[in-house]
């Protein structure tokens, strides 16, 4: 997993409360392995282009400003709905290495971290905020620091946000979650046996 | 202070407490279906083995063909069934597959052979595991890499949730529903309302339902944003557990019973949120928009977004609405169907087509009408009652086991602007395939659906 420390990047705004996952990655293409070629153009597919490839104008991430976006402002319950991990490596093969929102779906949330993707919670009204100055300045930066674990928004606005220790530790790290349970083996083994 | 069930099962499976607040936790079952391969090949790939493939079972639901007969599907969609049957065949995990009467919909056939037993600590990477809470089990859905941990470890990095209860007290009125219950409580708090929480449904209207129909409550705790839902073992519980092909038999069941009667919540257990119902207020409810959350009685009106006073919820049900091709102010009635579809993890068990063919008995199908049992076990006990003829004779197809049109993974979805009469448990944008229009409803619902052709009140019929 690459790990993550600091990002200045383009950050696009997403309005819409309750984004589900299988808008962000529609369930025929769940048959595609991880990584497959075109797997970026999954990401928001049927919202992003039209039935001919085209891609649909009003779309944000289709807007000049945002195509480089590597940030997403989201609004409420981002990620709810399916389990898919394919959301994450959608946003993942875009480009995508942060999601901001005020909530997110809760395995979706997991996923991001296992991927390498830092999930950030804020207020409801600093997203709004947040929202707002990309809306009114199309292509205006964020820049997210982990290990000070804050936002800076396009303003100059420094935004802390709360993060899990354990998450924090494996992002900065990049570390195969895996290994590190591995390294539990015997209290498994000794959970195992007060079971038998 | 007395204890809630979910902390009792919590504190059971802890393995290790970690660093930053996360628990090491004990996992007593994983289920597998085709979506789960992905973690099986990356295991292998990265020379790990399975820990405890005795713990582990799989089945095929998402990828099969349920079209009458079971046909061959095409090769890209074969392949996902293929891939699973070779993958659990190598690590020696039991699988239910093709041909198996055993094989069905992943959260249908785990209770059904009792593999989901009271205070389990149970996992599935697909997000209705909350389905299998109705035992007095903590079952939450999990990621692919989650998936990949289970089976290399046994184990899973938790933050404990907190606790949110919601009680349904009094009776449910004739025509009502288990669906229209979950959907009431879904439009209640919201599709982001249990974020963050474990969620013990309670009450005199939950107690009095069968293990079907805590199953369907259960099946719907992700569309409020819960990742689990759970309801306390009781006498029904243990009914419908006792002589299951995997549940405990003889000295173990004893042994079991006594573990399983501590479970329920302390009476003075505190929970972090409370939100109660009454039974009594609960309708035939039916999904106008595109977020379960988007819930009316059957005897309402399509919202008007201009009504709304928050510019986001009013561009989102605006858009909603524009989704669905649905005027603001039309009756709920008036909604013509061009399909119904009953069927899915959340409405799929003998129960559910008793319910259906209640309603569609002697009467006629005027839309396509899909029925898909939960599991082969299903549908051939709905046979032995007769279930499929009553569907036949009323123009309804009988279909094989699997998920089908809740997802279409297997290529069964609906067409662009098709509005389905539906017993499933997403409504998105797409979720039944490109540009298809979903109403969630209860069995019954959809299928007095089905024989009108519009949305209908049940009760009316
Ligand atoms: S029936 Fe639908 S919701 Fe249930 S497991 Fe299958 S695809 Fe998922």
């Amino acid at each position: 997993m690459e790990p993550f420390t600091r990002i200045t990047a383009i950050a696009a705004p997403i309005d819409l409360p309750n984004v589900d996952t299988d808008r962000i990655v529609p369930a025929r293409f769940l048959r595609k392995p991880q990584g497959s070629p075109g797997y970026d153009r999954f990401l928001f597919h049927d919202v992003r282009f039209e039935a001919d490839g085209a891609e649909k104008p009003e779309f944000v991430l289709n807007h000049p400003s945002f195509r480089g976006a590597r940030i997403l402002v989201a609004a409420d319950n981002f990620g709810c709905g399916s389990s898919r991990e394919a959301a994450v490596w959608a946003l993942a093969a875009y480009g995508v290495r942060v999601v901001i929102a005020p909530s997110l779906g809760d395995i979706f949330h997991q996923n991001c971290f296992k991927n390498g993707l830092l999930a950030v919670i804020l207020p409801g009204d600093v997203v709004t905020g947040l929202r707002g100055a990309l809306h009114a300045r199309p292509g205006s930066t964020l820049s997210v620091d982990l290990d000070s674990q804050t936002v800076t928004a396009p303003e100059g606005a420094v935004h802390r946000f709360e993060l899990d220790p354990f998450r924090k530790q494996m992002l900065l790290s990049g570390q195969d979650e895996i290994a590190l349970t591995l390294g539990y083996e015997a209290q498994i083994a000794e959970f195992e046996a007060r079971q038998a | 202070m007395g204890t809630t069930m979910f902390e009792k099962i919590w504190a059971r499976h802890v393995v290790a407490e970690g660093p930053g607040g996360q628990t090491l936790l004990y996992v007593d079952r994983h289920l597998l279906h085709e979506g789960s391969t992905a973690a099986l090949v990356r295991l292998a790939g990265s020379g790990r083995r399975v820990r405890r493939p005795d713990l582990s079972f799989a089945t095929a639901d998402h990828y099969v063909l349920t079209s009458p007969g079971a046909p061959a599907p095409d090769a890209e969609i074969g392949s996902m069934v293929a891939s699973l049957t070779a993958h659990t065949a190598q690590q020696g995990i039991v699988f239910f597959g093709r041909g198996d009467v055993r094989r069905g919909i992943v959260h249908v056939i785990g209770p059904e052979q009792g593999l989901t037993l009271p205070g389990m600590l149970l996992v599935c990477g697909d997000s209705h595991t909350a389905t299998h809470g109705a035992f007095g089990a903590l079952a939450f859905g999990i990621g692919s890499s989650e998936v990949e941990h289970v089976l290399a470890t046994q184990t899973l990095w938790q933050r404990k949730p907190k606790t949110l209860r919601v009680t349904v007290d009094g009776r449910l009125a004739a025509g009502v529903a288990a669906k229209d219950v979950i959907l009431a409580i879904i439009a209640t708090i919201g599709a982001a309302g249990g974020v963050g929480h474990a969620i013990e449904y309670a009450g005199s209207a939950i107690r009095a339902m069968s293990m079907a129909e805590r199953m369907t409550v259960c099946n719907m705790s992700i569309e409020a944003g819960a990742r689990c839902g759970m309801v306390a073992p009781d006498e029904t519980t243990f009914a419908y557990v006792r002589g299951r092909p995997f549940a405990p038999a003889g000295d173990a069941w004893a042994q079991a019973l006594g573990l399983w009667q501590s479970l329920p919540s302390d009476p003075d257990a505190l929970f972090d949120r409370e939100v109660r119902l009454d039974a009594a207020d609960i309708a035939p409810t039916v999904t106008w928009g595109t977020s379960p959350q988007d819930a009316l009685p059957i005897t309402e009106r399509v919202p008007d977004p201009a009504a709304v006073a928050d510019p986001v919820r009013r561009a989102s049900l605006a858009r909603a609405l524009a989704y669905m091709g649905l005027a603001a102010g039309v009756p709920l009635t008036d909604v013509k169907v061009d399909r119904a579809f009953i069927g899915s993890c959340t409405n799929s068990r003998l129960d559910d087509l008793r319910a259906a063919a209640a309603v569609a008995k002697g009467r006629r199908a005027v839309v396509p009408a899909w029925v898909v049992p939960g599991s082969g076990l299903v549908k051939q006990a709905a046979e032995a009652e007769g279930l499929d003829r009553i569907f036949l004779a009323a123009g309804f197809e009988w279909r094989e086991a699997g998920c089908s049109m809740c997802v279409g993974m297997n290529g069964e979805t609906a067409r662009a602007g098709e509005r389905v009469a539906s017993t499933s448990n997403r409504n998105f944008e797409g979720r039944q395939g490109k540009g298809a229009r979903t109403h969630l409803m209860s069995p019954a619902m959809a299928a007095a659906a089905a024989v009108t052709g519009r949305l209908t009140d049940v009760r009316r019929l």
